[in-house]
């Protein structure tokens, strides 16, 4: 790079009179030394300026509304180059290759393998395939041919440029470049079904285009003669070849990933890491193997999808979307801006007007006429045809990118005379789609009508209905003795539940895995962090409580983290100063640590609060929120004396409530919400005010211990005696802290007394206290009645609450046994 | 009353003569010794709907007790796929006779309404051969679901409302994202089609 290494030299000059060198005066104390930093200081500068120059443009919606954001960035790009030129007189910074291919390429093609819908895109298999190679094939060879025709008639003037020549060009223009359709698609949302018809094809393509351009590139090495049908077959196979094997690698470097994630649960923190290595890995094998790249990556993040985010930890599996987000993103905006970039070269630009308008021409015409014909083709056999303006859109939206360019400057100078020419029709042809087609499509789009998607919001009755329909639509086929798309997709899905999710998933995971339970679990948590939400604005901390009891209570059903450690039995172990687990993680059941928990919804929620309540009010004094470093765990930190006080508190209270209760048994829920009603109750009794603040103190201690039943619930699952332990522990929690914060409190209704008042005089409070529920806001609407719901078989609306007790007595199977070993604890606490 | 094609309605015709063992009618035990329906878990439900009158839109309710081939075809008509000629008007029908389909498998008792009671029976089946998903689970689920047609269609329920079940028009209305019209048919053709499914094969 010429750029940089003008300044550099004067630079080493200087760094070589006053740094290193033998004949140093003095001690440098600074040296200035550019040329040793120069090559990554330029590459983050360019992807800061790059980051920078989408920041600048997406910042102007009504700008991007209109012109899709790569033209902008290709425009930038163009601002850019002639500023380097200007500088330089000579372009320093083209997008090479290499670059392209190796660095920026794979995470966008890895990005598009991962958040593939796969139903979607194995649904319009044949489509896809159909366009990507029938229709590659046609647009290359056509295109390849009419220009050798109009050159043989004249109509560019003078080229060197023979018949096997233009068929390289025109395999290398053929393809539809991935990276531009997601960019311009995105931000015309097409329907589902077209969108995967243009996107697959585009990723798909990728096999013919190198297959073809490697096949003509050693035809025109080889030269006319030597061509003969030996080696017309042999292409043909290559192509064979370089695609499935391609693919198969994709496939399996994907079985790859899966299996290495049913084993990371010790490395979490590195593993969302492993995806991307071995997704890269497979691009470049396949690279190495001369197979398609694109292919193998791509079905390789098809593959592992599934499994990969039923494996890893849910964070870990954030970590890899957004990841995958931002390299995507990111290579996609520098792919754009050095576009621009390199075309502000003098060199490369050769200018014949005939060649490069009948470029453009024959490449719309050609398209546009493949993909009628194809889809005229397809529509014979379709179940559902596709309309003719979903052809135009199809047809129009055949852009060529960065593929083609980089394929263009790969091509050899020494045997191909024209090859700036090339480069510069190319350039023209992207330019051409990315901004003008690009800019043009969604008034297009609007103009034609075209079937936009569906804003879908997650619904579980669709998500039900969908699953009835599946199998509806199964079971006719069945009858009517039809073996069709929907026969073999349960047939496939029958497989895949059977053997490849034995394989490749944690058996922990395959449990708990259908769509439509884990829908209604995110439902349930996104209304549970609403509610939550609602609750802060009332202020009230009261309503939190109750509602994550009723998280907690809900996420019995089905979930099953029997293999998560339960906390409070490990820390029991540990602190009962056995002394003899020190391999334990010494940080004990409060469980702020962020990986221990297993519910989105509720670590947010809790997290927040329980750290909020924290710094606010119970630990001021000492708080010391020190952050010990630790690269392999993301625990948020407690101060060590901090955790085993609240250990010791929650204990001593455990161990009153048991002291109390000997039989301790009596189902907890109820207890813990009940006696807050209870104590909702008295305060307006004439206690005193102060009273009733240190009430509240003791609630916040409470919302300490909460996150604590929480995740001791989460841990026990459906082991019933754990859930007994839990349950004695956190009904007895309300009161946990009384006795610390206010002696004269009168706390720890027993259980059994809690149901005598229950049945008594308790019942109407408890009332008052629920009637707040149905007031909730309506977006929260599962919650709510969904607990009046569970109540009993029959009466559906009925929202009231004395049935709650009925309910734990139904719903949860009654406790049979008492505690499991309380002698223990006592021994330790006495 | 159906547009199949001739060469359709023969395959159709010996199917069901295969299915039937050469009779006129044909039973409910004629349709449950199907050996790959055994893995469905709606099973009951979808060869119920063969046997309901109201699938035969001849306003009539009630079931039969074996039908022949005409009610047979008038089952199977409700899963043709739409065509590029299929104008609006006769799609929206399609559409309507879909959805009434379906409405009608979950609708057991034909009050025009899918009670909690039926809705919740209908997804423990649906579900009972997911594994993991236990009954409670199941009923959750579909109180959960029941819960989101009642809050859509009735955004404002007092305290003590009581929502009575699914109507057809809401069931409409929630499953409008499902697109049913272009979704719910399947390929009545004698044609292999198995050949379209290569691509399957290297993912």
């Amino acid at each position: 790079p010429r750029y940089p290494s003008r300044q550099s030299q004067n630079r080493t000059r200087m760094g070589l009179n006053t740094g290193h060198g033998s004949s140093i005066k003095e001690v440098p104390i600074v040296t200035f030394k550019w040329h040793h930093v120069e090559t990554p200081y330029l590459i983050a500068l360019w992807i800061l300026v790059a980051g920078l120059a989408k920041m600048v443009i997406e910042a102007n919606h009504h700008v991007t509304n209109v012109i899709p954001e790569s033209a902008l960035l290709i425009c930038f790009g163009f601002i850019l180059g002639g500023m380097v030129w200007g500088a330089d007189k000579v372009q320093t910074f083209t997008l090479t290759p290499t670059v392209f291919f190796f660095y920026l390429l794979p995470q966008i093609i890895l990005d598009a393998g991962y958040f593939m819908p796969n139903k979607l895109f194995f649904g319009n298999m044949g489509a896809i395939l159909i366009y990507a190679i029938i229709g590659t094939c046609w647009n290359a060879a056509s295109l390849g041919l009419s220009l050798w025709g109009c050159h043989k008639g004249g109509a560019m003037g003078d080229l060197d440029i023979g018949l096997l020549q233009y068929l390289l060009f025109g395999s290398l223009m053929a393809a539809v470049d991935p990276v531009a359709v997601i960019a311009v698609f995105e931000q015309v949302h097409v329907n589902e079904v077209l969108f995967i018809l243009v996107f697959g094809e585009s990723l798909l393509n990728d096999g013919v285009t190198v297959v073809l351009f490697n096949v003509f590139d050693a035809f025109v090495s080889l030269g006319g003669s030597q061509i003969d049908a030996v080696e017309i077959i042999k292409g043909i196979i290559s192509f064979f070849v370089v695609a499935f094997g391609g693919s198969l690698l994709g496939f399996v470097f994907g079985l790859l990933v899966s299996l290495l994630t049913r084993c990371t649960k010790n490395i979490q923190i590195i593993e969302p890491g492993f995806i991307f290595v071995l997704g890269y890995l497979a691009y470049l094998t396949a690279e190495m193997l001369s197979l398609s790249a694109i292919l193998s990556i791509v079905f390789c993040g098809v593959c592992c999808q599934k499994y990969i985010n039923a494996n890893m930890d849910e964070k870990s599996v954030s970590t890899v979307r957004y990841t995958m987000k931002v390299l995507a993103n990111g290579s996609e905006t520098m792919i754009f801006v050095f576009l621009g970039i390199s075309a502000i070269d003098k060199t490369i630009w050769v200018w014949n007007t005939g060649f490069i308008l009948l470029t453009l021409l024959f490449i719309m015409v050609y398209r546009f006429i493949g993909v009628f014909f194809l889809t005229w083709i397809l529509n014979r056999y379709r179940l559902v045809p596709i309309g003719f303006i979903d052809q135009v859109i199809m047809s129009y939206g055949g852009l060529r990118g960065a593929v083609a360019y980089g394929l263009a400057v790969m091509l050899d100078e020494n045997k191909i005379k024209e090859k700036n020419l090339m480069i510069s029709t190319t350039l023209i042809v992207v330019y051409f789609t990315v901004i003008f087609q690009g800019i043009t499509m969604k008034p297009l789009v609007t103009w034609l009508k075209v079937k936009r998607a569906a804003v879908t919001e997650l619904t579980l009755i669709e998500k039900v209905q969908n699953k009835v329909f599946d199998h509806v639509l199964v079971a006719i086929e069945d009858i009517s003795g039809q073996i069709g798309h929907n026969y073999m997709r349960d047939k496939w899905n029958y497989f895949e539940e059977k053997w490849m999710s034995w394989a490749l998933m944690k058996p922990s995971v395959r449990k708990s895995r259908d769509h439509v339970f884990s829908v209604f679990h995110q439902l349930n948590l996104k209304d549970a962090m609403s509610y939550v939400a609602e609750g802060e604005r009332r202020g009230s901390l009261e309503f939190i409580r109750n509602e994550s009891a009723f998280i907690d209570f809900k996420k019995k059903f089905g979930d099953e983290f029997s293999e998560a450690m339960p906390d409070i039995m490990a820390n029991m172990s540990d602190d009962h100063g056995a002394a003899s687990d020190r391999r334990r993680d010494p940080v004990p059941s409060v469980s702020l640590e962020m990986h221990e928990q297993t519910m989105k919804g509720m670590r947010e929620t809790e997290d927040i609060n329980t750290h909020h309540l924290l710094q606010q009010h119970l630990y001021k004094g000492r708080k010391q929120h020190r952050h010990r470093y630790s690269r392999s765990h993301f625990d948020v930190n407690k101060d060590e004396n901090e955790v085993q006080e609240i250990f010791q508190r929650t204990m001593r209270s455990r161990l009153e409530s048991f002291k109390s209760a000997k039989m301790g048994v009596a189902p907890p829920k109820t207890i813990s919400k009940y006696s807050k009603k209870d104590q909702q109750q008295k305060m307006p009794n004439g206690k005193s005010l102060d009273r009733s603040k240190s009430y509240y103190s003791g609630d916040e201690d409470f919302e300490f211990s909460e996150g604590d039943s929480a995740s001791g619930y989460d841990a026990s699952g459906s082991t019933f005696p754990m859930r007994v332990t839990y349950r004695a522990g956190a009904g007895i929690e309300n009161p946990a802290f009384m006795p610390d914060m206010d002696p004269m409190t009168p706390i720890q209704i027993p259980p059994w007394l809690m149901e005598a008042e229950l049945d008594s005089g308790m019942v109407a409070p408890s009332q008052r206290a629920q009637v707040r529920l149905p007031w909730t806001p309506s977006n929260l609407r599962r919650l709510a009645p969904f607990r009046a719901s569970a109540q009993s078989n029959d009466s559906f609306m009925l929202a009231d609450a004395p049935a709650t007790q009925q309910r734990d007595d139904e719903e949860l199977p009654p406790p049979p046994s008492p505690p499991p070993p309380p002698s223990n604890r006592d021994g330790g606490y006495m | 009353m159906s547009d199949f094609s001739v060469e359709q309605i023969k395959n159709l015709h010996k199917r069901f003569e295969q299915l039937s063992g050469n009779e006129e009618t044909i039973s409910r035990e004629n349709l449950e010794n199907i050996p790959a329906l055994a893995n469905n878990p709606i099973r009951r439900q979808i060869i119920g709907a063969f046997f309901d009158k109201r699938n035969q839109h001849q306003n009539e309710v009630g079931s039969f007790e074996e039908i022949g081939f005409e009610q047979f075809l008038m089952v199977m008509s409700h899963f043709r796929p739409p065509t590029l000629k299929t104008t609006e008007e006769e799609r929206e029908t399609m559409r309507k006779e879909k959805l009434r389909f379906l409405f009608n498998m979950h609708d057991t008792d034909n009050d025009g309404t899918i009670t909690l009671e039926e809705y919740r029976k209908a997804v423990e089946e649906l579900l009972s051969k997911s594994g993991a998903i236990g009954q409670e689970a199941a009923k959750a689920i579909a109180d959960a679901a029941m819960l989101e047609v009642a809050s859509t269609n009735v955004p404002h329920m007092a305290p003590d409302d009581f929502y009575e079940g699914i109507t057809f028009e809401h069931f409409e209305q929630i499953l409008k994202g499902l697109e049913m019209e272009s979704r719910m048919h399947i390929r009545f053709l004698d044609v292999d089609t198995t050949t379209m499914h290569c691509g399957r094969s290297t993912s």
